[in-house]
Order: structure tokens, then sequence, then C-alpha cells
């Protein structure tokens, strides 16, 4: 404990007097020196393999701001971050955000999808167990998202909530910067009709996650 | 009496087959198969694959009919006891840091004549690959019970330490995801598969100690170039090139987090 | 692939305690490969192992049984020295045998 406040002292003296490069005591020349040897070894390690093809090691500036190691994102800079990313969200053409739990359900599911073994077919899943409790029945769930199970019971299946929670599966970074999860409608893994479903999962009061 | 004894050695089987489907709640679906890991622990299949990579070592093979055992893995020549914790590390014949996979396919070129550009173009498990499978498995076993103390006094290895701290950290591909998504934080699952944080000395001391391992869902044995493969096709990331620096830096920052946290158990055997 | 098997074996006096790892693919036969054709069935199916020639264990396997098994038992008596061989057939007709001498 007294080890971590230390380093994060010590971090923001660091980024104070370097004027945003984290890191301990090393230099600035220096780290940016491995910094253009990581792009290199990046460069020349990998081949394309099916549709997992090399265009997917450029990044775009906010995941080159969220890969620093020891990253420290500043109150201004994650509003920053997190506006341009609720800017940047698509609202449902119709204006309808809920669509068939069973649906989501089932996309809630499936972890697959644009890996180089799967096919371009677009028949990508929400991976949305692999990290999330969601329903009663699934014990089979993990832990790197918070719970979901009674979503739209604690929160309410109203407007806001639901424009909410579009928001996080379109791109999670509008309210969180550097989120973990994955921008769902932002990068294209899922539509606007399976976006619906999965709100629809969370919130629709018939939903397992909410009647059970 | 016979058919008594036969019937209790089933009896284990089909428990250890049961345990993960019986319990209600999740916790104890997590202690069942921490449970069934012990039962399988047992009887490793990983030393099927030791055998046979201790007689790879000694056979004469390739166009040049030599063995390896003039092999140097970091320790000298033939040395084989504790070269498997201290790597990766810095080579002056190659120039460069290499992990044991990347260092055998070096051996196997200069001491065998088998051309390295080959083997690494070797599907997993086919051919020379299916060797150095062996291989691995037996050079590993030899260092079991042994802390790592992977090296970061040459230049070379803390620059790959540095690259490899940033390439675990690289997020990218269509998921945004890199090593640090699922294995940056304390006491994480995914689904019901438990995460070591391989920031911390002593989950990456678990985790990337526990490597090479036999895989009971496939009945594979799979070396961490194989592993790292695995996690980047997951992370909807392009194909890891065999034995490329990537995946040597990923290993150095491993390898170097879990100095002295804990010792090697591979191989080892995962569900 | 039928590899060599890996076998301990250990006496305490009165017991010996068997452990055998066995190399097989232990195919089920109702599996399909990636172009949707079932792969045949290919797993032991008789298994016998003897103590300095006396069969101490005979069992039937099938497709339940994993790949790569593992097995263990004790039988009464043993002594440092033995000789233990298990043998095991498969239902494509290949055989395996391999002897330890008791620790």
């Amino acid at each position: 404990m007294k080890m971590t406040i230390r380093n994060s002292a010590l971090m923001a003296v660091t980024v104070a007097a370097l004027g945003g490069c984290a890191g301990g005591n090393m230099g600035t020349a220096q780290q940016a020196a491995y910094d253009r040897d990581t792009a290199d070894v990046m460069a020349r390690s990998f081949r394309a393999q099916g549709i997992a093809t090399l265009d997917r090691l450029q990044q775009d500036p906010l995941m080159a701001t969220c890969s620093a190691p020891d990253r420290h994102l500043g109150d201004e800079q994650a509003e920053q971050i997190q506006a341009a990313a609720m800017a940047g969200i698509k609202w449902p053409s119709d204006g309808n955000f809920l669509g068939d739990w069973k649906e989501g359900e089932k996309l809630a599911q499936s972890g697959k999808g644009l890996t180089w073994k799967d096919k371009a077919d677009g028949a990508n899943g929400g991976n949305c167990y692999n990290c999330h409790r969601i329903s009663k029945t699934e014990i089979s769930y993990g832990t790197i998202g918070p719970s979901l199970y009674q979503y739209g019971k604690l929160h309410g299946n109203t407007e806001k909530t639901q424009k909410y929670v579009w928001a996080k599966i379109w791109n999670p970074n509008a309210t969180m910067a550097c989120s973990n999860m994955p921008r769902f409608g932002h990068s294209g893994i899922l539509d606007e009709k399976q976006i619906r479903h999965i709100v629809a999962l969370l919130l629709d009061p018939k939903s397992p996650v909410n009647a059970e | 009496m016979k058919s008594r004894k036969y019937a209790v050695c089933l009896g284990v089987s089909a428990l250890a087959l049961m345990v993960p489907t019986l319990p209600a709640l999740a916790d104890a679906t997590s202690d069942g198969i921490a449970h069934y890991r012990e039962l399988l622990a047992e009887g490793n299949p990983a030393e099927l694959w030791e055998m046979r990579g201790e007689e790879l070592w000694r056979e004469a093979r390739g166009p040049k009919k030599a063995t390896l055992e003039q092999c140097d893995l970091g320790q000298g020549a033939g040395v084989v006891k504790g070269a498997f914790v201290t790597l990766p590390r810095y080579f002056a014949d190659t120039k460069r840091v290499q992990d044991l996979e990347s260092r055998l396919l070096t051996c196997m070129e200069t001491l065998q004549g088998i051309p390295a550009a080959e083997v690494a173009a070797t599907p997993f498990g086919k051919g020379e690959q299916e060797n150095i499978e062996a291989l691995v498995a037996w050079i590993s076993a030899e260092s079991r019970g042994m802390q790592f103390n992977v090296p970061t006094s040459h230049p070379e290895e803390k620059r790959m330490y540095e690259v490899g701290k940033r390439a675990f950290h690289f997020r990218g591909g269509p998921h945004d995801f890199g090593c640090v998504t699922c294995h940056g934080d304390d006491g994480k699952r995914i689904r019901l598969q438990d995460l070591p944080n391989l920031t911390q000395p002593a989950d990456a001391a678990r985790g990337f100690g526990a490597w090479p391992a036999y895989r009971v869902s496939s009945g594979e044995l799979w070396s961490m170039q194989r592993r790292l493969n695995d996690c980047f096709r997951q992370q909807r990331f392009p194909y890891p090139l065999y034995g490329s620096d990537v995946t040597i830096a990923l290993s150095t920052y491993l390898g170097v987090t879990a100095n002295g946290a804990g010792e090697s158990i591979a191989p080892a055997i995962k569900r | 692939m039928a590899g060599p098997m890996r076998i301990r074996a250990a006496s305490n006096g009165t017991e010996t305690e068997v452990k055998v790892l066995m190399s097989h693919e232990m195919e089920t036969g109702q599996r399909k490969d990636p172009s949707g054709a079932l792969i045949p069935a290919h797993h032991i199916t008789e298994l016998t192992a003897t103590h300095n020639g006396r069969v101490v264990l005979s069992g039937q396997f099938g497709p339940a049984v994993s790949k790569n098994p593992y097995l263990q038992f004790r039988f009464k008596g043993g002594a440092k020295g033995d000789k233990v061989t298990v043998s095991w057939v498969d239902n494509k007709g290949d055989k395996r045998s391999d002897e330890v001498v008791v620790s």
C-alpha cells in the first residue's frame, strides 16, 4: 500500500517535470527510443492471416494513448477523450433502442468473429459473458467487467438509461476513457440491430436479467 | 480383486470428468475446476513429450547427422539444467535475445543443418515443430522447481524487456485488445478461467512459469510460442511470426517480472 | 503415434503402486474433422498388466477414456527388482508393451 502511494507520488512529479511522459526515472530520450524500438518490433513480427490483416496494428490516436504502460490520464484528458467518443456515436436510425432480448442473449453468449480463423461473413458475437455476469442462469461468466445482473431493474428502463447503454456498447470510451471494452459500434463489430438486441437483454423487464 | 482395483481407477476418472458440471455456484465451480486440475496433475501426459525430448536431444539427426548435445542454451554448450529459467537471454553468436524455441532453431540449423526458416514456417504440432515441442517439454522439466532468473544486464536484454512491456500494453485490432486487457488486473476471470495479472511478480511466475504445458482439451503440448500465438489470435491481431521479436520481447518482460517470485512448474497441465 | 508408455512401479514392502501414462489418440469415433467428415474411432480396447508374468490387472478401454490416458493401480506383493509389464491392444489391432523394474 505504502509502495503504491509512493509510486503515484513519484509519477505525479515525473509528469510535471517531463510534461506528460509517464514512467519511472528513465529519460525522455531513452523512453522515446524504446517507443521507436517497439514500433519497429511490432512492424516486423506479424504477417497477415485470413481476415486478420496487418492494418489491424495501426492504432488510432485513442488506442495509442490508451496503450502507454503506467498510463495516467488526467481529468482533463479523460474528459476530452470521452467527449470526442460521445460526439462520434451513431444513435439508432429509427430512434428505437430496444430489440429482442432473446437474440441479445445469443449475442452475449457468442465470442465468435474477427480472428484469423474466422470468415469475413460478419457473424460476430458480443463476447459479453467473457467479462460480465448478465443473467442468473449462466454461471460461466467473467469478471473483467462489472456484473450486469438486474441492470434494468436497478437503473430503470428509461430513455436516459437506454441512451447510456447504447453509448456504452457503441463506444465505451464515451463514458470511461480507455475502457477495456471493445468499441462494438464504432469499430463495426456489431451492427445497429445487434446492439438493439443487447440493450434489450439488459433493460427489457421481461429479459431474464431483470425478471429473475 | 483385480476388477475392483480397476473399478476404483475408473471411478476417479469419472469423478474428474463430472466435477466441472456439478456445482451450482460460480465459486464452487472454480473450486471444482481447481480440484479437477489437481487430479489431472498426478498423471500429466507432458511426461510423454519429456521422454521423447530427451531422446531427440541425443539423437543424431538432420543433414549433418548431429545431436543437439553441443547446443548452448546460455549456460554453456550442452548444459540443460537451469537453462530454461534464464531464458530469454542475449546470445553473442546470433547477436540477439532468444527464447528457448528460437534458440533451438539456431542449434538445429547450425549443428544439425535443419533450416530454421522452414521449421519456423511449419504448423504447430507437425514435423519438426512436433520435435521442438518435445524438446521444450524436456528442457523446461530440467529446471523444474527452480526460481526464474531472466537476465537484464546486457543492453539488448534491457531493450527487449522495455519493448516487451510496451508490446504487452499495446492495444489494437478491431476489439482494442492487448495482453493487458485480460492480464493487467488482480483476481479477474474470463468466463470461468482465472487470469493471472502478468504485470505482478507472483502471478507472472505462476502464469509464465506454467508454459510449456499439456492441454487436456486438445491433447497437445503447447510451447510458450504457441501460447502467445493463440493469445494474439484471440486479441484479433494478425499472425505473429514464430520466434519473432515481439514474442521474445513479451517472454522477456514476463520472465523478468517473474524473477525470484516463484518456481518453474513447467511443463504444467492445463484444462 | 504409439510412442512408449511412461511406467513407474514402486513397492512399499507389502504393495506395489503402478502409474502408467499411455501415448494414444483415443479417438472416439464421434468427432468430425473441419470438412464435416467423421473421424474414425481409434482407441485402446484391452489393457493388461503383469507382475513377473502373472496378470495383476486386466481391463477394457473404450472411447470414454481420454487421449494419452493415465492409469494408477496397486497390487499386493511385488518387490524391488521385479518386473511389471503393461500391454495394450487397440481397435485397429495396433499393440504396445512396455516394461519397468519395480523400485
